[in-house]
C-alpha cells in the first residue's frame, strides 16, 4: 500500500457538503471513472463484451445504465464512462482495458472530473439557474452534456430529486461556487 | 403630506401607507402605487426636465413606454439614472430625484436652451460644430453632453448581484392582459407547460385600468379569479415583473425578471434581477397596445397625458392627475375617459373631439370638430386654447389633459427578426406582419383586435392553434361577456398651423418642425429621418412618437403611411441594465479558475500566482528576506541547475491517443515522423497548420503499440485537442483512433537538475530501474511510486538539465509534491515557478508561445529539416512555399547585450548598427528575454533574417515605443549546454 494521502477536488481531506434550504450539494470524491470508446469496426460488438464485463448494456445516447453500485453513462457516439466506487475499483481502467481489449480504447478518467450531487426539492430551481438543460423532463437515468459556469459538464439524473454533475476537476472551486450561489439565490427568493 | 388628488377605491391598499422622498421632499403613497401615481396623488405633475431644451415635463403614460417621467431612483451605490417613474413600484423609504436640471427642478438654469431652440433644430450639431475638426472630441462634445444631459452615474460599483437562468415550455405567453390570461387558462387546462410572463407587478393589463365588466364582475376581479386558477395548475409558471426583451432564433426569448426592484435592498443572497433564457416550442404575443398622442403646440406641459393613462391613474391607482381635466380625442376612447372621470367625481372641463360627427356626452360639453391649438402654464398646464369647428377660439381651463389619438399594437417582438408590420386601415395602425419569428403568433390588441371580448376570444383561440401545431389538444375557454365596441376613429396626427413647437418624441425633444426640416433637407427615407432628427432613438424606442413622425412624413411626401414604411424594432423591448446582461460573471467570477494539483500546497508556501488562461500557476516562491521577484527567480534557477528543482507542469495539455492507427494518426498531424517511435520512448513533435505555419509543439510518448500520450502547450491544450478531434472525425474517419483529454487526470511534475535522478530514485519504487542505461534520455514508461501508486515517468527536459516528468493521479498530486520536497531535502531541492521555467528554457533556446506566434515556420524555428518529406502530414506541402523559404528567411538565434549591464527587451526590433530605423531596415525581432543568473547577463532569443549565418554580428535592438536602443551580439540560441550533455547525463 502506498503512502500518499489523496485530497478532494475542493482541496479537503473529506468531501464538502452544503445544505442550502431544500437542496444539498455534495462533493463526491469516492468514484472511479473509466472512459470506454469503441474501436473502429467494433461499434456493435462492443455491446456484448461490455455486457459480459460489467453486466450493464452499453448505454444508449443520453442515457445511463446501473447495476448495483456501477453505472455506465453515455458521453458521445460509441463512448461512455463507467463509474464505480473508488475504494473497490481504483484500477478499474486497467481491468477493463484487458477485458475489452481490441474492442475499445480504455482510459482512466477518475481524476479528470469532480462530481457534485444535488439532492432535494430545490435541485430543479438550482439547476435552472445553472445550465440550459430541461431538467424537469429529463428521465431518471438520463444524461446530457451541457455548459455550466462556462465549463463543459455532464448532468445525470439519478432519481426524482437527485442529480449528479460532472465537471472538470481543476475548476471544481468555480463550479462549486456557481452551484452554491444558485442554491442560495433560490433560498433567498423563497 | 396630504394626498390632495387621492381618490377612493382602486387596486391600492389604502391601509398600508408608504413614505417616500422626491427631490428631498417627503410624501406618502400606498402599497400598490407606482412612483408616478403616488406623485400625482400628491398633486406633483412636474417630474423631470427634457433632454435638449430642459422643458418641464410630467408623465405622459402609465407604463414602460414613458418618455418623460424619467428619474434617478435610489441613492448611493444603488442610484439608477433614467428610470421611469411610471413603472417604479413604490416601497417604504423610496428615494428619487429628478435629473437633468440645475439647481432645481422648478428653477433650471439650462432651460435657457429652450429660448434658443431655433438654433437646436434637427442637424444643428452637424451644421454648426464643423470647425476646427479637432475641437469636436475635446471641446464641443463634452460641453454639449454636459448640457444635454441624462441622469448621472454614482461612479460606485453596483453592490447587487444578477442571476441568469434557463426555462423551457410548450407555450410562452408574453403579456397577462385579457388575451394572455385567456390563452394561459386555455393552455393550462390542456396540461401544456405554460410560462405566462407579465411586465407589470399584477396581472390583468388594461382590465385593471378600465371599468368595463366581464360577466358580472369587474375586469380586475376576473383577472384575479383567472390568476387564482392558473396558480393552482402545476404546469403553469406565472412570472410577474418580467419583461420579455427579445425574440431570438429557434423559439428562444430573453426575459428580465425584476426580482428585487420593488424593495429597498434585495434579500440577502437574492439577485436584484434575473435574465432568463426561455426555450419555447410556441410563443404567443399578447403585449397589448400603446396609446398614441395627438401633437399640438406646447403639448408637452406637465399634466398633458394620454387618455388611457389618465384612466389607469384614476381607476387602478385612485390618483387623479388634477381636479379639472380636459379631453382631446379623435375616437370614442376620449368619451370613455370622460365617463370614468365623472364617476370618480373629477370635473371634465370639455371633450375636444376632432370628429365633426363626434357623439354627444352626458358627462361634459363636447366640442365637435375642434382642435387644441396651444396650451398655457409655466410648470404645468393651466389652460388650452381650442379652435372650434367654426374657426373661433375658446379657452378651456384645466390642470390636466387626456389625449386619445388611437392605439398602436405592440408589434415589437414580431420585428426582432426583421419582420415588417402591415398597415391596418380600420384602426389606422400597423399590425404584426406575416413574417414574424417562426413559432410566434399574436393575439389581442397586439394583433389589432381592440375590444376586450375580441382580446379574450383571440387569446384562447390562438392558444388552441399554437398547441395544436405541437400536438397538444386544447379547448378554448368560455369567453366571459365583455365589451365589444368597434374602433371608431378618425386618424388625426397633429394640429396644423401656429408658430410654436408641437412635440412628437418627448424623450428626445423632436418636434413636428424637425420632421418637416428633415424632409426639406431631403432626409426622406424613414431610416434617415430617424437618424437625422433622432426621432424614436431614445430609450423608449419611440413607442409613443414613431407613428406621428411617419404620418407627417407621409403627408409631406404625398404618400400613404405604409408606403413611407417603418424603422425596425430591435431588442431589448425596454431599457435593460448592463448588470443583468453580465449576470454573475463579474470580477473574479468573470471566468472559472483552474487550480493545479499543487495549488493548495503552493499557497502554503506563499507562492505568487500568475493567470495562464484560466489556470493559476505559481510564478515564483519567495523566501524570507527576498524583496524583489528577481531574487526569488534567480535563486530558483541557480538551485535547479546546481542540484534539483520541481515545477508543476500539469497545465500542459495531455491527450490520450489509442487505436490500431494511433501511430499513423500522429504521423499525419505532426510534421516529423512518429510511425517508428519505439514503445517506451518519447519524441518531440511539431504540429503545423495546413498553411505550413507552426501551430503547437510538445511530446508524444508511446506507452504501447496502440497507445500514445500527446502533450501540448498549456495555451493550446484545448485548441490542439479540438484540432485532433476534427482530423479524426472529419479528415480521416476511416482511421481507428480514439482520443480523450487526460490533462486534469494526472498531476505532473518536472523534476530537473543534476540530482533529479537521485531524488526520483527515492520516490519511484525500486523494482523500476531508472538509471541512465535503463531509462535514457527520452524514455517513458508506467511505474509505481511510494509503495505501489500507479504513475507515469517521462525523461524529457525543458530546462536543458537532466530532467524527468513524473505523473500521478491528480488526487495524489498534493501528497506527491510534499513527498518530493521532503525526499529532496538532502539535495536542497527547490520548487520553481513559471518565471524560472521561462528563464531556463530561454537559456536553453527552447521555443515557447512567444516563438510559436502564428507567423513562424519550422524553418524559422530552426527545425526546417524536421519536416519529413517521406510522408504526408498536415502543412508539409505548404511549408515548401517559395515565400517561406527565401535565403534571408528569419531564423531563431540568441542575443546578448554588448554591455552586460544593459537589458535585452522582448519586442525590440533588430536594426543594423548604424543607419535609419524604420520598417524597411527591419532585420527581425526579439521574442523572449530574461536575465540569466548563470551568465550574469540579460539574454534573449528572437528571429533574425538569415540569422544562422550572422553569429558574432552586432545589431541594435530598438524599442521606439520607449525610446530604447541596446547594442546586442548575435549568438547561438543555446546559451546553456549547447551540446546537450547535461540532459543525457
Amino acid at each position: 500500500m502506498h503512502s500518499l494521502q489523496p485530497i478532494t477536488a475542493l482541496g479537503g481531506t473529506e468531501a464538502q457538503i452544503d445544505v442550502i434550504g431544500d437542496v444539498t450539494i455534495s462533493e463526491c470524491p469516492d468514484w472511479s471513472l473509466t472512459s470506454i470508446s469503441a474501436r473502429l469496426g467494433a461499434e456493435k460488438t462492443i455491446a456484448t463484451v461490455f455486457k459480459k464485463a460489467l453486466g450493464i448494456a452499453f448505454p444508449k445516447p443520453m442515457l445511463s445504465g446501473t447495476k448495483d453500485d456501477i453505472t455506465a453513462f453515455w458521453t458521445g457516439p460509441d463512448q461512455c464512462i463507467v463509474e464505480a466506487p473508488y475504494t473497490t475499483h481504483e484500477t478499474l481502467a486497467a481491468t477493463l482495458a484487458t477485458s475489452l481489449k481490441t474492442k475499445a480504447s480504455v482510459t482512466e478518467q477518475s481524476d479528470g472530473w469532480v462530481r457534485f450531487d444535488l439532492e432535494g426539492a430545490d435541485c430543479f430551481a438550482t439547476l435552472e439557474r445553472s445550465c440550459a438543460v430541461d431538467v424537469q423532463v429529463m428521465p431518471v437515468g438520463g444524461v446530457t452534456r451541457t455548459i455550466l459556469e462556462h465549463l463543459g459538464c455532464f448532468v445525470l439524473r439519478r432519481s426524482d430529486h437527485h442529480f449528479s454533475i460532472y465537471g472538470p476537476r481543476s475548476s471544481a472551486g468555480s463550479l462549486h461556487h456557481a452551484l452554491v450561489t444558485a442554491a442560495r439565490s433560490v433560498l433567498a427568493q423563497k | 403630506m396630504t394626498q390632495k388628488n387621492r381618490l377612493t377605491g382602486g387596486l391600492i391598499d389604502h391601509t398600508k401607507p408608504l413614505e417616500f422622498k422626491f427631490d428631498g421632499k417627503s410624501y406618502q403613497g400606498y402599497e400598490g402605487d407606482t412612483l408616478a401615481s403616488a406623485l400625482l396623488a400628491n398633486d406633483v405633475r412636474l417630474m423631470g426636465r427634457s433632454f435638449k431644451y430642459h422643458r418641464p415635463r410630467g408623465p405622459l403614460t402609465a407604463g414602460s413606454e414613458e418618455p418623460n417621467a424619467i428619474i434617478e431612483l435610489r441613492t448611493g451605490n444603488r442610484q439608477e439614472p433614467n428610470t421611469r417613474a411610471t413603472t417604479a413600484e413604490l416601497y417604504d423609504g423610496l428615494t428619487a430625484n429628478s435629473q437633468n436640471r440645475w439647481p432645481s427642478l422648478r428653477r433650471d438654469f439650462m432651460a435657457i436652451n429652450d429660448r434658443f431652440s431655433q438654433f437646436f433644430a434637427a442637424g444643428f450639431y452637424y451644421k454648426t460644430f464643423m470647425w476646427p475638426a479637432a475641437f469636436w472630441e475635446k471641446v464641443y462634445e463634452p460641453i454639449i453632453r454636459k448640457a444635454a444631459g441624462l441622469g448621472s452615474l454614482s461612479m460606485e460599483a453596483d453592490p447587487d448581484a444578477y442571476d441568469k437562468g434557463f426555462l423551457h415550455c410548450d407555450l410562452l405567453i408574453i403579456g397577462a392582459g385579457p388575451a394572455g390570461l385567456s390563452a394561459a387558462l386555455t393552455a393550462g387546462r390542456a396540461g401544456a407547460r405554460v410560462i405566462l410572463s407579465e411586465e407589470d407587478y399584477i396581472c390583468g393589463g388594461r382590465l385593471n385600468s378600465e371599468t368595463n365588466a366581464l360577466d358580472d364582475m369587474s375586469g380586475a376581479e376576473w383577472a384575479l379569479q383567472t390568476l387564482a386558477e392558473l396558480q393552482s395548475l402545476p404546469n403553469v409558471r406565472i412570472m410577474t415583473r418580467t419583461t420579455v426583451i427579445g425574440a431570438y432564433d429557434h423559439g428562444i426569448y430573453g426575459a428580465v425578471e425584476r426580482v428585487s426592484d420593488h424593495m429597498a435592498v434585495p434579500a440577502d443572497g437574492a439577485p436584484r434581477q434575473t435574465l432568463w433564457r426561455i426555450y419555447s416550442k410556441q410563443a404567443l404575443l399578447c403585449a397589448g397596445s400603446t396609446e398614441r398622442p395627438i401633437a399640438f403646440e406646447n403639448n408637452d406641459r406637465p399634466g398633458i397625458m394620454l387618455g388611457g393613462a389618465v384612466r389607469s391613474y384614476v381607476n387602478r391607482w385612485a390618483a387623479t392627475p388634477a381636479q379639472e381635466i380636459a379631453i382631446f380625442t379623435n375616437n370614442d376612447d376620449g368619451h370613455r375617459t370622460a365617463a370614468d372621470l365623472t364617476a370618480k367625481g373629477v370635473k371634465v372641463s370639455a371633450i375636444i373631439d376632432t370628429r365633426t360627427d363626434a357623439p354627444t356626452s352626458e358627462h361634459a360639453t363636447v366640442l365637435a370638430g375642434a382642435k387644441v391649438k396651444d396650451s398655457l402654464g409655466r410648470l404645468g398646464v393651466k389652460q388650452l386654447s381650442v379652435e372650434l369647428a367654426d374657426g373661433s377660439i375658446r379657452n378651456v381651463s384645466c390642470e390636466a389633459v387626456a389625449v386619445s389619438g388611437g392605439w398602436n399594437p405592440n408589434v415589437h417582438m414580431t420585428c426582432h427578426q426583421r419582420g415588417r408590420p402591415t398597415w391596418h386601415e380600420n384602426i389606422s395602425a400597423f399590425v404584426p406582419g406575416p413574417d414574424g419569428p417562426p413559432g410566434l403568433s399574436v393575439a389581442g390588441s397586439a394583433a389589432g383586435i381592440m375590444s376586450t371580448h375580441g382580446a379574450l376570444t383571440s387569446g384562447a383561440k390562438s392558444a388552441v392553434s399554437a398547441l395544436k401545431s405541437i400536438g397538444i389538444k386544447a379547448k378554448a375557454i368560455r369567453t366571459p361577456k365583455a365589451e365589444d365596441a368597434p374602433v371608431n376613429l378618425q386618424p388625426y396626427w397633429y394640429v396644423k398651423g401656429g408658430n410654436g413647437r408641437a412635440w412628437l418624441d418627448q424623450q428626445n425633444d423632436v418636434t413636428v418642425k424637425d420632421v418637416k426640416l428633415a424632409h426639406q433637407e431631403n432626409f426622406r427615407s424613414v431610416e434617415h429621418l430617424k437618424r437625422y432628427t433622432t426621432l424614436g432613438m431614445a430609450t423608449d424606442q419611440g413607442k409613443t412618437s414613431n407613428m406621428g413622425g411617419l404620418a407627417i412624413m407621409a403627408e409631406l411626401a404625398g404618400k400613404s403611411i405604409p408606403e413611407v414604411g417603418t424603422t425596425i424594432f430591435r431588442p431589448p423591448y425596454t431599457p435593460t441594465s448592463m448588470g443583468v446582461l453580465g449576470g454573475r460573471a463579474v470580477g473574479k467570477d468573470f471566468h472559472p479558475t483552474r487550480k493545479t494539483p499543487s495549488h493548495f500546497w503552493a499557497e502554503e508556501q506563499g507562492a505568487v500566482f500568475v493567470e495562464v488562461g484560466n489556470w493559476l500557476r505559481a510564478q515564483w516562491f519567495p523566501k524570507a528576506g527576498e524583496t524583489h521577484w528577481r531574487q526569488s527567480v534567480d535563486r530558483e534557477v541557480l538551485a535547479t541547475r546546481k542540484s534539483v528543482g520541481v515545477c508543476d507542469v500539469t497545465t500542459l495539455g495531455k491527450v490520450d491517443v489509442q487505436g490500431t492507427d494511433a501511430a499513423e494518426f500522429l504521423n499525419k498531424i505532426y510534421c516529423n515522423g512518429f510511425a517508428k517511435l519505439a514503445v517506451g520512448k518519447t519524441r518531440y513533435g511539431l504540429m503545423l497548420r495546413e498553411d505550413g505555419i507552426a501551430m503547437d509543439d510538445g511530446t508524444a510518448g508511446r506507452l504501447a503499440e496502440d497507445h500514445f500520450v500527446v502533450t501540448t502547450t498549456t495555451a493550446n491544450a484545448v485548441s490542439v485537442y479540438r484540432h485532433m478531434e476534427f482530423c479524426r472525425q472529419c479528415l480521416w474517419p476511416d482511421m481507428d483512433v480514439q482520443l480523450i483529454s487526460t490533462t486534469e487526470s494526472w498531476a505532473q511534475y518536472a523534476v530537473a537538475g543534476p540530482n533529479s535522478r537521485k531524488l526520483l530514485e527515492k520516490i519511484v519504487d525500486s523494482e523500476f530501474d531508472i538509471s541512465n542505461e535503463a531509462f535514457p534520455f527520452m524514455a517513458c514508461g508506467e511505474v509505481t511510486v511510494c509503495g505501489g501508486l500507479r504513475a507515469r515517468l517521462f525523461r524529457i527536459s525543458f530546462s536543458g538539465e537532466l530532467a524527468y516528468e513524473i505523473a500521478v493521479p491528480t488526487r495524489y498530486g498534493d501528497a506527491m509534491i510534499r513527498k518530493l520536497m521532503e525526499a529532496g531535502k538532502e539535495f536542497d531541492v527547490v520548487p520553481y515557478g513559471t518565471e524560472a521555467l521561462g528563464v531556463m528554457r530561454i537559456e536553453k533556446g527552447h521555443a515557447a508561445g512567444n516563438e510559436l506566434n502564428g507567423t513562424t515556420t519550422a524553418l524559422n524555428l530552426g527545425m526546417g529539416r524536421m519536416v519529413s518529406k517521406k510522408k504526408d502530414s498536415i502543412g508539409s506541402i505548404l511549408s515548401e512555399r517559395v515565400g517561406l523559404n527565401e535565403d534571408d528567411a528569419l531564423m531563431q538565434v540568441g542575443f546578448k547585450p554588448v554591455d552586460n549591464k544593459e537589458p535585452v527587451i522582448a519586442g525590440s526590433h533588430l536594426m543594423a548598427k548604424t543607419g535609419e530605423v524604420n520598417a524597411k531596415t527591419d532585420q527581425g525581432y526579439i521574442t523572449s528575454a530574461a536575465y540569466s543568473p548563470i551568465l550574469e547577463s540579460s539574454i534573449g532569443i528572437g528571429f533574425l533574417k538569415d540569422g544562422g549565418n550572422r553569429k558574432g554580428e552586432i545589431l541594435r535592438a530598438v524599442n521606439p515605443l520607449k525610446n530604447q536602443t541596446v547594442l546586442v551580439e548575435v549568438v547561438s540560441a543555446h546559451f546553456v549546454d549547447p551540446e546537450g550533455e547535461r540532459l543525457r547525463a
